[in-house]
């Protein structure tokens, strides 16, 4: 298990060592210059601006310099807001972000599983068909689109809750039912795949057969068992709801990363796509690895296989 | 005691040849034929390939049903609400219609008048509430559009900020989510299939080093390589192709991986390697014909995801250009305007919301008819 858990930090590592350098690198190679009114200076001018950033150096020098700072946690400086740090950008806005992937994730799941667990309990019957429609649905019908609905026919139509911004709690309910329907429905399909799987395996049969009730067989063998190989999802689960975000933040008017990082698409401002791209890989990664961690210390038939 | 027991001539011993026996009855059906029948029966999984055919011949020939052209600017005619003659019931009447609420109800109605331009010749009114019993009074104003501006076409889908049909508009959106759907599944077949074949066949060492790169690959999210594509590449069709082509394919590798990994050792393939067969016809006649069922499924699987991708970034603005219309920008465009002309963002997501659920209801059919286990 140590040596697992080295080798997939190794991994890490290497990955994020690629991405950064790569990010490096196209920076290097954009067209332009980073002064956004270089025709309007002095070439002394110019030379002190560049030697102040550490333009200067030789291309080798500024990677050092790049990434010393890239561990030390400094991204850079925003072209769009002067002077700001992204770092201090991203620690502002990432709250918000959180907030609604961590609601959204919590209420998906939850949902999910319940919705999961009814189509198995009821197989073939009628809650179990509309469960698995909706869960279709809830798959293919883009987030944005169901954002848009929702903020169509909730916030305009009815004026039940508000639009957009982010003012209060009542603000996050949308965004978060908007979000939380990928989770919703990959969960429930899961769920009742995997529920089915297990009702229909040995040891079920054998509770039955010692008496005990449709209850404990349900929920005391079956569910637990069933539980388990949800967390492979989790982790595509939490990868979609950072890709999620960046769109619904952005509908919804929500201060977080996501919104920051589309306008700083649309007003070419590299360091913060840059800097968010970083951070979005990072958690991406870390994400992986902790599921995957999780699921071997969660079932026990993995920690056994990697015991021998 | 009158037991009438069956005379004994009665009984004759059935006449069962010894080859009788091992007859086949019904015709042998091959494992296609069986899956096909099985899909067949599959109701959702049929109506789904009914849709993406219909959505595939608009897609095809719809923008040349009118005489538009997508890139036609038009402001006289901007923000027409859709009209489809004999559709009216479905809203799509060509009018407009608005709530205003006031303290009385000449108020509401100088209001609604002002929300249209005042062209009083055009609007209809109703009184929905006239205030008496001390709530606001509210009116509902109906405008036509086409008669004010003296329009005779109709415009099927309504037009956009600009005065750009939307019918056109949504068919070439559409035409870019088939094509991606068509990338998908080929990069799929083409390169995830050879990687894995290749990597699980040769084994040893070859396999060692193709999966340390698919691991450092897959480390790497889509969004993160896509957004380093469009900042060397100008965003476009082109830069979207590149990013799935790099990243689209390491699950379908993985997975071909496995399988031939699973039946690389067995009898069959033993039994073609000492009669002679090379490498390659091993791969393509034994293995990959085995693992077919798995890559359709797969292939079906990753179509939708890239649909949803191209929408996705052509939506945050990374995809497609502004004059180029995908069902990303049209929704995209939609939302600007979605409290007061719902229509622009209704048509292309309605689009987009069916290919998605006809490709996921198709995959899940191909899975079940594919399953074995499924077989009764």
């Amino acid at each position: 298990m140590t040596r697992y858990i080295i080798q997939r930090l190794i991994y890490m590592v290497i990955t994020m060592f690629l991405i950064a350098t790569l990010t490096f690198f196209l920076m290097k190679f954009l067209p332009g210059t980073p002064l956004s009114a270089a025709d309007k200076l002095s070439e002394e001018q110019q030379a002190v601006v560049l030697e102040k950033y550490g333009l200067n150096d030789p291309v080798p020098v500024q990677y050092f310099n790049y990434m010393t700072n890239l561990v030390q946690g400094d991204l850079g400086i925003s072209f769009q807001f002067d002077n700001r740090e992204v770092t201090t950008i991203i620690m502002e806005r990432i709250g918000p972000s959180m907030q609604l992937g961590v609601q959204a994730m919590f209420i998906g799941t939850i949902i999910g599983i319940l919705l999961g667990l009814t189509s198995a309990i009821y197989h073939n019957g009628m809650l179990d068909y509309s469960s698995t429609f909706l869960a279709v649905l809830g798959q293919s019908i883009p987030s944005f689109v169901f954002a848009g609905l929702l903020q169509f026919f909730i916030g305009v139509k009815l004026g039940w809750l508000p639009v957009a911004l982010w003012e209060g709690w009542e603000y996050s309910i949308l965004p978060t039912i908007s979000l939380a329907i990928f989770p919703i429905a990959i969960a429930a399909r899961f769920m009742r795949t995997e529920m089915l799987e297990v009702m229909g395996s040995d040891y079920i049969v054998t509770a039955r057969a010692k008496g005990v009730n449709k209850f404990g067989v349900v929920f005391k063998h079956g569910f637990r068992n069933a539980l388990i190989p949800l967390i492979t999802v989790l982790g595509p689960l939490a990868v979609g709801l950072m890709t999620g975000t960046l769109v619904i933040e952005n509908i919804f008017a929500v201060p977080g990363i996501g919104e920051q990082f589309v306008k700083a698409i649309n007003m070419n401002d590299f360091p913060i796509i840059m800097g968010t791209t970083l951070l979005i890989a990072f958690l991406f990664i870390f994400i992986i690895l902790v599921i995957d961690l999780l699921y071997g210390v969660i079932d026990p038939r993995i920690r056994l296989a990697e015991g021998e | 005691m009158d037991n009438q027991k069956p005379s004994k001539d009665l009984f004759v011993p059935v006449e069962t040849k010894e080859t009788e026996i091992d007859k086949i009855s019904r015709p042998s059906l091959s494992f296609w034929q069986d899956s096909f029948i099985r899909l067949r029966k599959n109701i959702g999984a049929m109506i789904g390939l009914a849709v993406l055919v219909v959505l595939a011949l608009l897609a095809a020939f719809g923008p040349y049903m009118t005489e538009y052209g997508q890139y036609e600017q038009d402001l006289s005619r901007a923000k027409m609400p859709p009209k489809v003659e004999g559709l009216g019931w479905l809203g799509m009447d060509g009018m407009l219609s608005d709530v205003q609420s006031a303290d009385t109800v000449e108020q509401a109605k100088t209001k609604a008048m002002m929300r249209f331009n005042n062209q009083e010749e055009y609007i209809t009114t109703e009184v929905l509430n006239d205030g008496s019993n001390g709530e606001a009074a509210e009116v509902k104003a109906t405008y036509d559009v086409y008669a004010a501006k003296n329009m005779d076409e109709n415009f099927w889908f309504g037009t956009d900020g600009l005065g750009r049909d939307q019918w056109t508009r949504t068919w070439m959106g559409t035409r870019v989510s088939l094509y991606i759907a068509f990338l998908a599944a080929a990069i799929d077949m083409l390169i995830g299939v050879a990687y894995g074949g290749i990597s699980a066949y040769y084994g040893g060492r070859v396999d060692n080093y193709m999966q340390r790169f698919i691991e450092i690959l897959v480390g790497i999210p889509n969004l993160v390589l896509i957004i380093l594509m469009i900042l060397i590449l100008e965003p476009g069709i082109m830069s979207i192709t590149i990013a799935l082509a790099i990243s689209g394919w390491i699950s379908m590798a993985r997975i071909v991986r496995g399988q031939i990994l699973k039946l690389k050792n067995q009898e069959f393939v033993l039994a073609s390697r000492t009669l002679g067969a090379k490498d390659s016809r091993i791969l393509q006649k034994h293995l990959i014909p085995n693992t077919l069922g798995l890559i359709i499924i797969n292939t079906m699987f990753s179509i939708p995801s890239a649909i949803f991708f191209e929408a996705f970034l052509s939506f945050i603005g990374l995809g497609l250009p502004t004059p180029m219309a995908s069902l990303g920008t049209l929704i995209d465009a939609g939302f600007d305007s979605l409290q007061i002309y719902p229509h622009i963002l209704l048509f292309p997501a309605i689009i987009i919301s069916l290919i998605m659920i006809a490709f996921n209801v198709l995959a899940d059919g191909l899975r079940d008819a594919f399953d074995p286990k499924m077989r009764e």
